[in-house]
């Protein structure tokens, strides 16, 4: 089925399947999201429980959306995983710190004799939910600016900065992009709350969080996706694969498929449509319709970078090390193995849907917390 | 690349600590949750709720387990990037696509119906909770059977082909590296002797329990379903034990040696049973390898051959080769690893100048001599030898251990079975210190399984010193202390978490059913 496609579509495939895990991993960081919010939400140690709860019933798959982009791109794009892993070492070690760290944290939170006490726990929650979505958007953001790396003849790779991808901090775009990621998770998170929670004093907090985040967003995200848009990107000849420096590249790429920059306004659309409906609505539902937007949204910013014959991870130190979904790709047989594999998708977003459903019947409430021995 | 010897040691350092703090809590889950899925199974069939309590119980200690399993776990996937980039490129053809597979078939199915299986009591049907438990079992196995079979590729790299130009191997055969045969046992010894952690695990509670004189039935109870689990898992772990080191044998000989210290080979090699190493023993010097050994007869060449007569192969002979059993030593295969090193230099270097016709020469050179490519980043033959001391003591101490937790599910089952166990005091004693044991064996095992494997990342085809990421030394050591730290904290805090829940015991759990 998949054997008769051409090496170049796969790739393509891959990257939209990359982009798409990416934005459904962006999407779940309403849990990271919503542990920033803790003490601002909470006023009470019930309250403090059932925030805690409402989130500690998602924090798993959230990890595991983010081990599965790690996964997708080590099997799909094995170079790309090489180069900025192996380089950019610092921030990545940072980004996988900061999440050691909340997966004990919710488990260990309460119970008795935790050595460090539950404020520690609280603490390494917020920094999880802070500077790990930070992090991961400033490494996201070098997408778009680029990193320090040279290949060599072999393909193997070497970061030319000493401070081995903590550069990327001085570069307002990558700290923009990180800080526009903070936000997100914060607005899923108030909308994720809305939706789930049934309690008068949280749901009045989190409107006002709700928008106090969407002011400090949508700034950000105008200066991203403008910069995004205007600024000079990179491209690559598909015969001769030199790579070429290009203005506006972006924005050509959008001009060459006006589908995607309109699937990119719907997402856009539907994030503020979200947003508005529990704002000026109080409609629930409202976590569906931004996640949705967001979804969309984020796959389209990643998925752009990868067609048109778009360097989707520039190099500054060596031009022509560029990555490109063609030269830093898996092999056409393993992007088919895979491509058969990646079938089971919609299987596991079934069981995903479902067992959510299942479980979120009813809104939680600090009642249902307390009549249950085993939660957070 | 060149990469520094410091360079490559804190790398391997790291990875080390951090697969062993994994390997701390892995264990443990892959046979837990097995044996909370069975005891919740005779809850739904009999009704009974004390089965319930019992399931809850357990459950709660699972958690406690699962999540530190889980923090340590997302590191070492990230760390084949982060440590070994050099690795993810020459390998990550093939080695990528089974971690992307337990990604999407195991992460997903254990998250999605773990917070099923402890928040879902009141919320789902019986069934389909009983349903969710079993399938975290089985997801938390599959992620096993993802990640082994990529660590078998890595001991016996098959189904796959070199890529001059784009100098990397890739896959050409998926159901080879699927069923390849040391990954499978590789698998069945590795889950097997997690359930058989897990019933120490069991037993050694259970048993404090009997000696404080507390939750007697529960305690009991317990017992017969972890002897069970235990005896059972016990002897599949010993039949998939044989099977590994026959495979070793084939494809390992060197590993084979390193286990039983075998200096000079010999045909009908015995087992050492028992022995201490001379630490004074240098490859190719005249002294003795053993200060004293017991040694089982025949047993070696049983063990690795199947046949009693059979040579297996010393560690002076691998090295420095022997004619009259057609091994050829290691400096030959560096040689020959050394022209397919230069001839990849050369045809890459043709190619891009144009020169095709020199390209092609180079091409046959490099494939003539491909076979010991990895051999030519070798820098002395001695080099092929892994740690012998390290790997000899990890396996006898695995085994040894193994031995005796066979014997230990034997008595337990026995005096459970005419309720004479509360009784054995010795035994029950016995019960609560074999569980530290359990947890050394394990570690011994993986210990002989990657040590033992030196130099090599992927064996005979790339050493650990080309794999890894050309970071600065200093950066390694850095995050290595930081790790080391980190997981000695959370360490700290499990244990103390696990034993506070075990003191609470079970009626804890039974209060709010």
């Amino acid at each position: 089925m998949f054997d008769s496609i051409s090496l170049y579509s796969l790739e393509v495939y891959w990257w939209l399947l990359v982009s798409i895990l990416g934005a459904l991993f962006v999407f779940m960081t309403f849990v990271q999201g919503g542990q920033t919010l803790l003490n601002t939400l909470a006023k009470t140690e019930d309250e403090k429980d059932l925030i805690i709860n409402v989130l500690g019933r998602k924090w798993e798959l959230s990890f595991s959306a983010l081990v599965m982009f790690g996964g997708a791109l080590f099997a799909a794009f094995p170079l790309f995983y090489a180069v900025s892993f192996g380089g950019a070492y610092y921030v990545w070690m940072a980004i996988l710190f900061c999440f050691i760290i909340q997966a004990v944290a919710y488990e260990y939170r309460k119970k008795p004799d935790n050595v460090y006490g539950q404020i520690f726990y609280e603490k390494l929650l917020f920094i999880n939910g802070s500077l790990g979505i930070f992090l991961i958007g400033v490494a996201l953001g070098t997408l778009y600016t680029g990193g320090y790396f040279i290949v060599d003849e072999m393909h193997l790779s070497h970061w030319t900065k000493q401070s081995y991808g903590l550069e990327a901090l001085l570069v307002p775009f990558n700290v923009a992009f990180g800080l526009m990621l903070f936000f997100i998770s914060r607005i899923t998170a108030s909308l994720y709350f809305y939706n789930h929670l049934c309690h008068r004093k949280i749901e009045k907090r989190v409107l006002q969080t709700l928008k106090h985040n969407t002011l400090a967003f949508l700034p950000l995200f105008l200066y991203v996706a403008i910069t995004m848009l205007l600024q000079d990107g990179y491209t690559y000849d598909p015969i001769t694969k030199v790579v070429t420096i290009e203005s506006m590249k972006i924005l050509h790429n959008f001009t060459v498929y006006p589908i995607l920059f309109t699937i990119l306004i719907i997402g856009v659309g539907l994030v503020l449509y979200g947003i508005y409906l529990a704002l000026q609505k109080q409609n629930k539902k409202a976590f569906w319709v931004a996640g949705i937007g967001f979804v969309v949204t984020v796959t389209l910013l990643l998925f752009i970078l990868g067609i048109n014959h778009t360097v989707f991870y520039p190099s500054l130190a060596n031009m022509q090390s560029s990555l490109t979904i063609e030269n830093s790709s898996g092999s056409h047989y393993t992007l088919v193995v895979m491509s058969i594999v990646s079938l089971l998708i919609p299987i596991v977003l079934g069981y995903i849907f479902f067992v959510w459903r299942s479980m979120d019947k009813t809104q939680m409430t600090i009642e249902e917390i307390k009549s249950d021995p085993h939660h957070y | 690349m060149e990469h520094t010897d410091l360079l490559i040691d804190w790398s391997r350092a790291q990875f080390a600590l951090t697969a062993l703090y994994h390997w701390l809590f892995v264990p443990l889950t892959l046979g837990l949750t097995f044996i909370v899925a069975i005891m919740e199974t005779i809850y739904v069939r009999t009704g009974d709720i004390w089965w319930k309590k019992t399931t809850k119980f357990w459950m709660g200690l699972l958690a406690i387990n699962f999540a530190i399993g889980l923090a340590t776990g997302i590191i070492m996937e990230f760390e084949f990037g982060t440590n070994w980039s050099n690795y993810a490129w020459i390998v990550g053809d093939i080695f990528g696509a089974p971690l992307a597979i337990e990604g999407l078939m195991a992460f997903f199915m254990e998250s999605t119906f773990f917070a099923v299986m402890f928040f879902g009591w009141d919320k789902v049907s019986k069934k389909m909770h009983l349903t969710s438990t079993w399938l975290v079992a089985i997801g938390s196995n599959l992620s096993a059977l993802w990640i082994l079979i990529a660590n078998g590729w890595m001991q016996h790299p098959v189904g796959m082909h070199f890529n001059p130009d784009t100098a990397r191997n890739e896959m050409e055969n998926f159901w080879e590296v699927f069923f390849n045969p040391n990954g499978v046992s590789k698998f069945l010894h590795t889950v097997s002797s997690g359930y058989v952690l897990a019933s120490l695990f069991v037993i050694a509670i259970s048993a404090w329990y009997l000696l404080k004189n507390r939750n007697i039935l529960f305690a009991k109870r317990s017992i017969i379903v972890a002897s069970s689990f235990g005896l059972i898992t016990s002897l599949f772990l010993l039949t998939s034990g044989d099977e590994s080191a026959f495979q070793v044998a084939q494809e390992q000989p060197m590993k084979l040696a390193a286990m039983e210290g075998l200096y000079i080979g010999e045909e009908r090699a015995g087992i050492v049973a028992m022995g201490l190493l001379n630490t004074e023993k240098v490859l190719g010097d005249e002294n003795d390898v053993f200060h004293f050994k017991f040694e089982i007869p025949n047993a070696l060449s049983f063990l690795g051959y199947h046949s009693l007569d059979a040579f297996v192969p010393g560690i002076h002979d691998l090295v420095y080769g022997n004619k009259e059993h057609h091994i050829i030593s290691v400096s030959q295969k560096m040689q020959k690893g050394k022209k397919a090193v230069e001839a990849l230099k050369h045809y890459k270097t043709y190619k891009k100048e144009g020169n095709s016709k020199k390209a092609i020469e180079a091409l046959k050179v490099f494939e003539a001599n491909q076979a010991y490519m990895g051999y030519g980043y070798l820098n002395k033959p001695e080099d092929a030898v892994p740690n012998v001391a390290l790997t000899f003591y990890s396996f006898h101490t695995m085994v040894g251990l193994g031995t005796w937790f066979l014997l230990l599910f034997i008595l337990t089952l026995y005096f459970s079975m005419n309720n004479q166990i509360a009784q054995k005091k010795w035994l029950l004693y016995a019960g609560l210190f074999t569980l530290p044991m359990g947890y050394i064996a394990q570690e011994a095992g993986w210990i002989v399984a990657e040590a033992g494997r030196q130099p090599w990342a992927i064996q005979d085809l790339l050493p650990v010193g080309m794999a890894a990421s050309n970071v600065a030394s200093t950066s390694v050591m850095i995050t290595f202390w930081l790790f080391a730290v980190l997981f000695t904290g959370l360490l700290i805090a499990e244990i103390k978490i696990m034993l506070k829940q075990i003191k609470i015991g079970p009626e804890g759990a039974h209060e709010h059913v």
